[in-house]
């Protein structure tokens, strides 16, 4: 099996959020970066597993700089095969699908692997966008997959439950909670990453279709009200009459 | 120029956001002096799709056929929908749905897509910006779309819709769909008879403070008080005291309720990547330096054991006198 996985990368939760040129780019000083949680544990570890079961190969592809080398140095010491970095500093979701989908293309993956969503931009288009444009079917925030000759088998939650899919390869693939636990990368891998192969390839010229103009940051928060433990009929009574949420 | 809204539907009824959704389209709508069309499916009641006039809509296709959620159907019936009506702005549910439909149907049209959108858009003689949470809701970003087609998924929540007097005519709309290629064998539903999660308009939430599974009672009971859905933190669903659906966060599911109570959960920043969007937030810890309470605009510092009881009682009282 032929599986490929989409890595981006993040900014640690725990990352002071700031802005330069006039509010109008993302300051990334100071700020460290990591695998996307969902790209990492989910999806690449899952993929990994199907790999170690099943035989066959598993890839890695981010669209971005020379600064997402380390996150995908990680990925392949994580267990990856081998990648390929898309080198264009991408505008808005579109332009990374349609690089993609323009990589995968002709190259016979079976599974196309994604996160449920970046952390940054929280978007969750990516994945639907690529099977969109390789007109292949799409199934988001999956929980749990299996893989049993040509035929995928996907859960997923849904309102009030879970939904069990079927669905012929090769299929595309987001994935959440539940798919796999996270690994750590050991000191081995960490080795074996160095040499294995990471490509670089040149963009295809796909166009972004939207663009950030500006950021905010959100008004601040009011100071919190203090309220005794033993005088609940009083905060009863805020949330009714002042938050006006009971 | 018309604006066209994608209403999804589950067992017979409109997604709980349609009404944000229909109304968001017709302010839109009116800002461009367009009409207002939505697209719907599944057996939904007539009643429910004529009174989206109130919202702002002035017809309602609604493909019968359709019954399950599949990607490339409604992805299909979507875009019949554009061509029919010429529209040129397509509203969509930030929800499961709608992360699934308007992705593919902006690559279908070369749509710039803004998902998560959480205000108007701007629409001057030659830009349309509109804004949407990043960084799990720390900023905001305005995006400007370059594409003529343009496609808006709004955050639930993020409009309190406005009803007027208005009648929406309801047409049928047939057209040939795509076969779906990912077939549903199989629901499995939670055998939970409380309110779900997502569309809970006011949650419980307890953490690792609660000591252990046993002493839930507590949670359940404020809950059930205030007509609530119970949700955790993290290490709660991972060492299995509370089941993971309830796993609210940065890697579980995001939620904005307009009332959210955090028992005896710290305020880890990726805790709180999932419920600042919460209109109002009360906290309840025994360490005033939790970082929580800088969320937070009601706290109480206190013991869970004790304060959560005595906060039933009071929502108890307050519920029978009003
Ligand atoms: C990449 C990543 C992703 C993560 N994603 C998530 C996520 O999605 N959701 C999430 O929740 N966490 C997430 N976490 C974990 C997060 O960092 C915290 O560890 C977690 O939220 C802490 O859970 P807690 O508040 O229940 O427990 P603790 O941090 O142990 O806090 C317990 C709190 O209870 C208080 N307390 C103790 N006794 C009482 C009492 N009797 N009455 C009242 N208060 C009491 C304590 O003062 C303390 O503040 C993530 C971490 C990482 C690294
Ligand atoms: N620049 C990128 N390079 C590779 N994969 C990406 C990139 N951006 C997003 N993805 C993938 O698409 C998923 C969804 O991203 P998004 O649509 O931005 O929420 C992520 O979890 C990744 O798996």
């Amino acid at each position: 099996m032929k599986i490929l996985v989409c890595i981006s990368k993040a900014p640690d939760t725990t990352s002071k959020i700031s802005f330069t040129d006039g509010d109008t780019r993302f300051n990334e000083d100071k700020v460290q970066f990591i695998v996307n949680p969902y790209d990492e544990w989910y999806a690449l570890v899952r993929a990994l597993e199907l790999k170690e079961a099943q035989g066959g190969s598993v890839t890695i592809v981010s669209v971005g700089g020379n600064d997402l080398d380390p996150i995908m140095r990680k990925a392949l010491a994580i267990g990856a095969d081998d990648g390929a970095r898309i080198n264009l500093n991408a505008t808005d979701a579109f332009q990374t699908a349609a690089e993609i989908a323009a990589y995968a293309k002709d190259k016979g993956f079976d599974l196309i692997l994604t996160g449920k969503e970046t952390i940054d931009y929280n978007g969750s288009q990516v994945a639907g966008m690529i099977a969109e444009i390789l007109s292949l079917p799409y199934v988001s925030v999956a929980s749990k997959l299996d893989v049993s000759g040509s035929l995928a088998t996907i859960e997923r939650d849904i309102t009030g439950g879970t939904e069990v899919l079927e669905c012929a390869l090769p299929v595309v693939i987001s994935c959440a909670k539940g798919m796999a636990e996270q690994r750590i990368p050991n000191m081995r891998g960490i080795m074996a990453a160095r040499t294995k192969p990471l490509q670089v390839i040149e963009p295809s010229g796909a166009q972004a279709l939207t663009k950030v103009v500006k950021y905010q940051l959100p008004a601040e928060k009011g100071a919190v009200k203090i309220i005794a433990g033993d005088q609940m009929d009083e905060l009863v009574n805020l949330l009714h009459t002042e938050a006006k949420v009971i | 120029m018309s604006v066209l809204v994608f209403a999804d539907s589950h067992n017979g009824k409109l997604a709980k956001s349609t009404h944000e959704i229909v109304y968001y389209g017709s302010q839109i709508a009116a800002k461009i002096g367009g009409s207002l069309t939505v697209v719907t499916y599944g057996s939904v009641e007539n009643n429910s799709l004529t009174m989206l006039g109130n919202f702002g809509a002035s017809k309602v296709l609604v493909n019968k056929s359709v019954n399950t959620d599949n990607d490339e159907q409604l992805t299909s019936l979507a875009a019949e929908a554009v061509k029919f009506t010429g529209a040129k702005v397509v509203i969509f549910a930030f929800d499961q749905i709608g992360k699934i439909v308007a992705p593919r149907l902006a690559a279908r049209l070369g749509a710039g897509l803004v998902a998560g959108a959480t205000a108007l858009p701007e629409i001057n003689h030659d830009s349309f910006t509109v804004s949407k949470n990043v960084f799990s809701g720390k900023a905001y970003a305005t995006y400007a779309i370059h594409s003529d087609m343009k496609i808006i998924s709004l955050l639930p929540n993020s409009v309190k819709p406005v009803s007027s007097s208005g009648s929406a005519s309801v047409e049928e709309f047939s057209p040939a769909l795509a076969t779906p290629r990912v077939r549903v064998k199989e629901v499995k539903s939670i055998s939970s008879d409380g309110i779900p999660l997502p569309e809970a308009e006011i949650v419980v939430s307890a953490g690792r403070g609660l000591k252990g599974p046993e002493n839930w009672g507590i949670v359940e009971d404020l809950a059930k008080a205030l007509g609530a859905a119970t949700a955790c933190s993290r290490p709660v669903a991972d060492i299995g005291w509370r089941p993971h659906h309830e796993h609210v966060g940065q890697t579980g599911i995001a939620i904005r309720p307009n009332l959210y109570i955090a028992a005896g959960i710290s305020g880890a920043i990726q805790h709180l990547a999932g419920v600042n969007g919460s209109k109002t937030i009360v906290v309840i810890n025994t360490d005033p330096e939790a970082p929580f309470f800088k969320a937070a605009d009601y706290g109480i510092i206190g013991d869970a054991f004790e304060v959560l009881p005595k906060l039933t009682a009071a929502v108890q009282k307050f519920k029978a006198s009003n």
